[in-house]
C-alpha cells in the first residue's frame, strides 16, 4: 500500500511538473490526464471507491475530453513560446507565492481534521456518502443542482442563435 | 484474500481474457455470415470447414502486413491511440458476473473477478476513458479525415453518455445497488429488469450502439465521407487493434446488457431442476453466452437493415430524443416507487 501510494503520489507530481513545462498543449492535456487518473487511484487508495470512478468519469471522461476536443479544432499542434512583459513576470510570481502559502496553510489543517475523524472501513460507499448528502448536507447540495441546472440552461442560451 | 483466492482469481482473469478474444475473433467471422445471409449471399467458407478459420487467416495477414506511420504523424500518440482503446476495451470484463459459484476442493469460489461495489459506474469510466483511443489516434495521424473523425466520436460519445447515465440511473432507482453481483442475484427467478424498466433498456441500447461507434452510429468512421475515419492513416495490426477493440467492446456492451436487463445467468427453472451447484453454475453461465450471442446477432442485425444517421440528426436525436425520455423515465421511476415503496 505504501509503495502504491509512493509510486501514484510519483506518477502524479511527475505529470503535473510535465503539464506545466511541456510546450505542446496537447502534450499538456495528456498530461494532466494522467495525473487525474493517479489521482483516481489515491483515492482507492483512501477506500474511497465512489469518488475514484466519479472522478474518472467526469474529469477525466467529460472535462478533459472537451479540453482534447477544443485543442484539436483549434489545431494547436505547434509549441507556443509565449513571450511575456517583465512586469506580468514579477507579478505571476508574486501571486503564484501567495498561493502557494493558501495551501500550505490549508495542508497544516489537515493534521487536525484527521485525528478527529478516525478512518473507516465503509467511509467512500456509495450508501454513506448517500445518507452524508441527503442529511447532513442536503440543503448545499439541493443548491449546487440548481446551480449546474442554471448554468446548464445558460450555456444553451449562449448556444442559441436567434433568442 | 488468502493463496487460493488468489490463484483462482488469476486462471480465472486468463480464462476471460482468453475467450473475450475469442469471441471478439468469431464476432468478425459471425459479422460476415450474418451480413452474407441478410444479403443472400454465401459468406466466408473457403478457409476450413464454413469458413470457420477465416478469423486465424484475418489475423495472420494483418500481423505480416507492412506497418506504415506516416511522416508528419505524432509518432508516440500514434502508437499509444491503438493501446488505449483495446487496453480499455479489454479492462471492462472483469466486474461482469460471468456465472454463479463453484465449488473446487470444498471451497465456493464466484465466478467474477471484482465485485466491486460500483461496478455499473466501472464500467462506465472505462468506456469514457475508451474514447481517447480514438481521439489520440485520430489526431496523432495529421489527417483531415482522421481528426474529423476522431472529432466525431468525441463529441458522439459525450452526447451518448448522458442518456445512457441517466438510463442507468433508472435502474439503479429499481435495483437499489450498483454492483452488478447485487443487480443479477436480484433477477433471480424471471424478475428480469426489461421488465421493470423497458423505456430505460430501450435508451440503454440505442446508446450502446453509439457508444460501441456500431451502424447507424458508426460516424467516426464513416466510409463514404471520410475514407476511414479515425484509422485512415492506420496500417497492420494497429488498425488490426481498433477493429478489434470494436468488437470486444460489441461484446462486453452485450455482456453489460445481458446482465443489467435480462437476468445475467439466470435461467428459468433452475431451481425445479434440483441440479447440483456446479451443473447449475455451468448451465447459467451457458444460458449467459446464449443471451450475449442474441445480443451480438442484434448488433449485426441492425448494421446490415439500417441506413447510417446523418451527424445532425444523430446530435439531435441524443439531446433532443433520448435525454428528456431519460428524463422522465427516472421521473417515472421515482414516483412509483415513492407512492408504492415496493423497495
Amino acid at each position: 500500500m505504501v509503495f502504491l501510494f509512493y509510486l501514484l503520489s510519483a506518477i502524479m507530481i511527475i505529470c503535473a511538473l510535465l503539464v506545466v513545462f511541456s510546450k505542446s498543449p496537447i502534450n499538456n492535456v495528456i498530461y494532466l490526464i494522467v495525473c487525474f487518473l493517479a489521482m483516481a487511484g489515491h483515492y482507492i487508495l483512501l477506500n474511497a471507491q465512489f469518488l475514484a470512478v466519479v472522478h474518472v468519469i467526469v474529469y477525466t471522461g467529460a472535462i478533459m475530453v472537451l479540453f482534447l476536443f477544443v485543442i484539436m479544432l483549434l489545431n494547436l499542434n505547434k509549441a507556443i513560446i509565449l513571450r511575456k512583459s517583465t512586469v506580468t513576470r514579477v507579478s505571476a510570481v508574486i501571486t503564484g507565492g501567495i498561493f502557494f502559502l493558501v495551501l500550505l496553510a490549508a495542508t497544516r489543517q489537515t493534521f487536525e481534521i484527521h485525528a478527529k475523524y478516525p478512518f473507516a472501513s465503509d467511509f467512500g460507499l456509495v450508501s454513506g456518502i448517500g445518507k452524508v448528502l441527503f442529511n447532513e448536507f442536503l440543503l448545499p447540495f439541493e443548491m449546487s443542482s440548481i446551480l449546474f441546472i442554471s448554468a446548464m440552461v445558460g450555456a444553451l442560451m449562449f448556444g442559441k442563435k436567434d433568442v | 484474500m488468502d493463496w487460493t483466492e488468489l490463484i483462482f482469481k488469476t486462471i480465472f482473469l486468463i480464462i476471460i481474457f482468453t475467450v473475450t478474444l475469442i469471441v471478439a475473433m468469431y464476432s468478425t467471422y459471425g459479422e460476415r455470415k450474418v451480413a452474407a445471409f441478410m444479403q443472400d449471399r454465401r459468406g466466408p467458407n473457403r478457409a476450413g470447414p464454413f469458413g470457420l478459420l477465416q478469423p486465424l487467416a484475418d489475423g495472420l495477414k494483418m500481423f505480416m502486413k507492412e506497418e506504415i506511420i506516416p511522416l508528419t504523424a505524432n509518432k508516440k500518440l500514434f502508437i499509444i491511440g491503438p493501446s488505449i482503446a483495446m487496453t480499455t476495451a479489454l479492462l471492462t470484463g472483469v466486474v461482469i458476473p460471468w456465472g454463479g459459484s463453484v465449488t473446487i476442493g470444498g471451497r465456493i469460489f464466484s465466478l467474477q473477478v471484482a465485485d466491486l461495489n460500483i461496478g455499473i459506474l466501472y464500467v462506465f469510466a472505462m468506456v469514457s476513458i475508451g474514447v481517447y483511443g480514438i481521439m489520440i489516434g485520430g489526431w496523432a495521424s495529421n489527417n483531415k479525415y482522421a481528426l474529423l473523425g476522431a472529432i466525431r466520436a468525441a463529441s458522439q460519445m459525450i452526447s451518448y453518455e448522458l442518456a445512457m447515465g441517466m438510463s442507468i440511473i433508472a435502474l439503479v432507482l429499481t435495483t437499489g445497488s450498483l454492483s452488478l453481483h447485487e443487480i443479477v442475484s436480484q433477477q433471480h427467478g424471471m424478475h428480469w429488469n426489461i421488465f421493470y424498466q423497458p423505456l430505460g433498456f430501450f435508451i440503454f441500447l440505442i446508446c450502446a450502439f453509439a457508444e460501441t461507434n456500431r451502424a447507424p452510429f458508426d460516424l467516426p468512421e464513416c466510409e463514404t465521407e471520410l475514407i476511414g475515419g479515425y484509422h485512415t492513416e492506420y496500417s497492420s495490426m494497429k488498425l488490426g487493434f481498433y477493429l478489434f477493440a470494436e468488437y470486444i467492446n460489441m461484446f462486453i456492451s452485450s455482456a453489460v446488457i445481458a446482465t443489467l436487463y435480462f437476468g445475467g445467468y439466470n435461467m428459468p427453472f433452475i431451481d425445479q431442476l434440483g441440479l447440483s451447484m456446479n451443473t447449475a453454475t455451468f448451465i447459467g453461465t451457458f444460458f449467459f453466452f446464449l443471451k450475449i450471442f442474441s445480443m451480438i446477432f442484434l448488433f449485426m442485425w441492425i448494421r446490415w437493415t439500417l441506413p447510417r444517421f446523418r451527424y445532425d440528426q444523430l446530435m439531435n436525436m441524443g439531446w433532443k430524443g433520448l435525454i428528456p425520455l431519460a428524463m422522465f423515465n427516472i421521473l417515472a421511476t421515482g414516483i412509483y416507487y415513492f407512492f408504492t415503496e415496493l423497495k
